[in-house]
C-alpha cells in the first residue's frame, strides 16, 4: 500500500483531463451569466424606483442593464474558444501534454471570476446613474463614462483569456 | 461590514430606495417659499400649493381655508407616503419604518393624558394626534389615573412598553409629572433606536447614529433650557439626558448644573459643530435657538441623501417632509394674521 502523499498524487494524475477541460468551460460560462445577472439585478431595481416619480429615464438607462448583458456574452465567447481547443488524444501518447493543456484551460477559469466583479461594479454605478438621471437629467451622460470605464475592465479579461487560449496547440507530433 | 452592502442592498430594498428618492424630489424649493411668502390670503397660499405635489389633497378644499386644515392635508400626503413604504418593506426596513414613528406615539400619549387632565373631551383630542403615531386602544388612555394603571391597561400592548420601565411610580399625573415622563420615555426611545441602528451595521449604522446624536444633543439643550427656574432637581434633570451624543458624559455634567442661557451657551461653545450654531445668535436670545437648530438638523439629513445603499435616506425623507409641513404651518399663520414681516423668521430652506 502506498503512502498518503503519494496516492492523492496519484489520484489527481488519473483523473481524465478532460475533466478539468469540462470544469473549465463550464465555469467560465456559469460564472459570467451569474455576474451579469447579479448586475442587473442592482441597475433594475433602482431604475424601476425611480421611473416611478421620472419615467423619462426608462430608456436612456437601459444602456446600463446592456452593458451588464455584454458580460454574458464575453462569457460564451470565451467558452466556444476553449471548446474549439479541445482534441481528442490518444492515451497512450502524452497524457502529461493533455494534463498540461488542460490545466492552462483551468487556469483560465481565474480569469472568468473577474467578470462577476466587473458586472457588479456596473450594476452599483448603473443604479446610481439611474437615480441621478432622475434628478438632473445632465448627469445622465457623465456617470455613463464611469460605467463604459468599468465595462473596459471586462474587455480586458476577454482579451487576456483568447491570448492564453490562442497559445495552447498541440506540440508537432514528432 | 461596510462597504459590501452594495453587492445586498438592491435585492430587498433598492426599489424603496430610489422611490424616496424620487419622494425627495418633490420636496418644496426655495423658489416655492418664495412664492409663498409674496403670499396675500390662504386661498392664495392654496392655490400655488395646487402646482406642487400637494395638488390632489389640497384641490377639493371649500374656501373659506383654515391654516389647521391646510396643515392637516399635507400631513395627510406624509402619512400616505409612509404607509406606502411600509407595506412594501421587508425586514430590516420595516422595522426601521416603524420605529421612525414611535416618536409620534410618545407625543400622542402625552397630548391625550394631559387633556384628559384638564378635561377635555377625547374624541377632541384624538383629533389633533399626529397620525403617523395613532395606535389602537389609544382612545382608552383616558381613563387611566395614574402611571402604572396607564401602563397596565393600555400600552403594555404597543411597542412603547419596553421604554416604561424606567419611568412607572404610583404618583397622580400631573403637568410636571408628564413632562418628565414625555423626556424619560423619549430618552428610552432613542436609545433603543441607536443600539438597533448599531446592529444593522454598515453605512446605515454610521449615517444613522450621527443624525441620533445630534437629535439627543438637541433636546438635552433643550431640556436644560426648559427647566431653568422650574423645581426640576439637578439629578433629575441628568437622568433625563440620553446615554450617547457627543455630549454624553461631560457636557452633561456640565449643563446639569447650568442656572440661565448664558451658562449653557458656555457649556456648549466647547464643542465645534455646537459652537457654530451657537455663534449665530447673539447674547440673551434663545427664540432664535430653535430656528438655529432646525438649520443644522436639516443641513445634516440632506448630507444623507449623499450616500447610497443605506436606511437612513427614510428616516431623512420624514423628518424633512416634518419640516416642509412646519413652514407651511408657520407661513400660513403669518399670512392669515398678518404679519408677513415676521415669515423669514422661522422658515428653513430645504434646498
Amino acid at each position: 500500500m502506498s503512502s498518503d502523499s503519494s496516492s492523492w498524487a496519484r489520484a489527481l494524475v488519473h483523473i481524465s483531463p478532460y475533466t478539468f477541460s469540462a470544469i473549465g468551460i463550464a465555469v467560465s460560462i456559469g460564472v459570467s451569466v451569474l455576474g451579469a445577472a447579479w448586475g442587473i439585478f442592482i441597475t433594475g431595481s433602482s431604475l424601476i424606483g425611480a421611473a416611478i416619480k421620472a419615467p423619462r429615464i426608462t430608456s436612456k438607462n437601459l444602456i446600463s442593464v446592456i452593458f451588464c448583458e455584454a458580460v454574458a456574452i464575453y462569457g460564451v465567447i470565451v467558452a466556444i474558444i476553449l471548446q474549439t481547443k479541445l482534441e481528442s488524444v490518444p492515451t497512450s501518447q502524452m497524457h502529461q501534454a493533455l494534463h498540461l493543456v488542460s490545466s492552462g484551460e483551468f487556469i483560465l477559469q481565474f480569469q472568468m471570476i473577474k467578470f462577476p466583479i466587473y458586472r457588479v461594479c456596473v450594476g452599483i454605478i448603473g443604479s446610481s446613474c439611474a437615480l441621478s438621471d432622475a434628478q438632473n437629467s445632465s448627469l445622465f451622460v457623465k456617470i455613463l463614462v464611469i460605467e463604459i470605464f468599468g465595462s473596459a475592465l471586462g474587455l480586458f479579461g476577454v482579451i487576456v483569456g483568447i491570448i492564453m487560449s490562442s497559445q495552447a496547440t498541440w506540440p508537432a507530433k514528432a | 461590514m461596510y462597504g459590501w452592502e452594495m453587492l445586498s442592498f438592491n435585492i430587498h430594498d433598492g426599489f424603496l430606495e430610489a422611490i424616496v428618492r424620487g419622494n425627495r424630489s418633490g420636496l418644496l424649493t426655495a423658489a416655492d417659499y418664495n412664492n409663498l411668502c409674496q403670499c396675500e390670503t390662504l386661498d392664495d397660499i392654496k392655490m400655488h400649493l395646487t402646482a406642487t405635489e400637494y395638488g390632489p389633497y389640497l384641490q377639493n378644499e371649500p374656501s373659506p381655508l383654515h391654516t389647521t386644515t391646510i396643515v392637516e392635508k399635507c400631513t395627510l400626503k406624509l402619512v400616505d407616503e409612509y404607509k406606502h413604504m411600509l407595506c412594501q418593506a421587508t425586514e430590516p426596513l420595516s422595522t426601521f419604518l416603524q420605529y421612525i414613528t414611535y416618536g409620534h406615539m410618545i407625543d400622542n400619549v402625552v397630548l391625550i393624558v394631559t387633556g384628559t387632565l384638564h378635561e377635555r373631551d377625547v374624541n377632541e383630542l384624538l383629533e389633533k394626534c399626529h397620525p403617523l403615531g395613532m395606535f389602537d386602544s389609544i382612545a382608552s388612555l383616558a381613563v387611566a389615573q395614574n402611571m402604572r394603571e396607564l401602563y397596565r391597561l393600555v400600552l403594555v400592548d404597543t411597542p412603547l412598553a419596553p421604554y416604561f420601565s424606567e419611568c412607572i411610580t404610583s404618583e397622580d399625573l400631573d403637568d410636571m409629572n408628564i413632562e418628565i415622563m414625555r423626556n424619560t420615555l423619549y430618552k428610552a426611545y432613542l436609545e433603543d433606536f441607536y443600539k438597533f441602528c448599531q446592529k444593522l451595521g454598515g453605512a446605515t449604522a454610521e449615517i444613522m447614529c450621527d443624525l441620533l446624536s445630534f437629535e439627543a444633543d438637541r433636546r438635552a439643550v433643550n431640556i436644560t433650557i426648559n427647566s431653568i427656574g422650574t423645581e426640576l432637581t439637578r439629578d433629575d434633570r441628568r437622568k433625563l439626558y440620553s446615554n450617547f451624543g457627543l455630549l454624553y458624559p461631560y457636557g452633561h455634567e456640565e449643563l446639569a448644573v447650568c442656572e440661565d442661557v448664558d451658562q449653557v451657551r458656555g457649556a456648549m461653545e466647547k464643542y465645534p459643530p455646537y459652537q457654530y450654531i451657537f455663534s449665530r445668535i447673539s447674547y440673551g436670545e434663545s427664540q432664535m435657538l430653535d430656528k438655529a437648530f432646525y438649520e443644522e438638523e436639516v443641513k445634516r439629513l440632506c448630507l444623507s441623501f449623499e450616500q447610497q445603499f443605506h436606511y437612513a435616506v427614510f428616516f431623512a425623507y420624514i423628518r424633512l417632509r416634518e419640516q416642509e409641513i412646519r413652514n407651511l404651518m408657520w407661513i400660513s399663520e403669518c399670512v392669515a394674521q398678518n404679519q408677513k414681516s415676521r415669515v423669514h423668521d422661522s422658515v428653513v430652506f430645504i434646498f
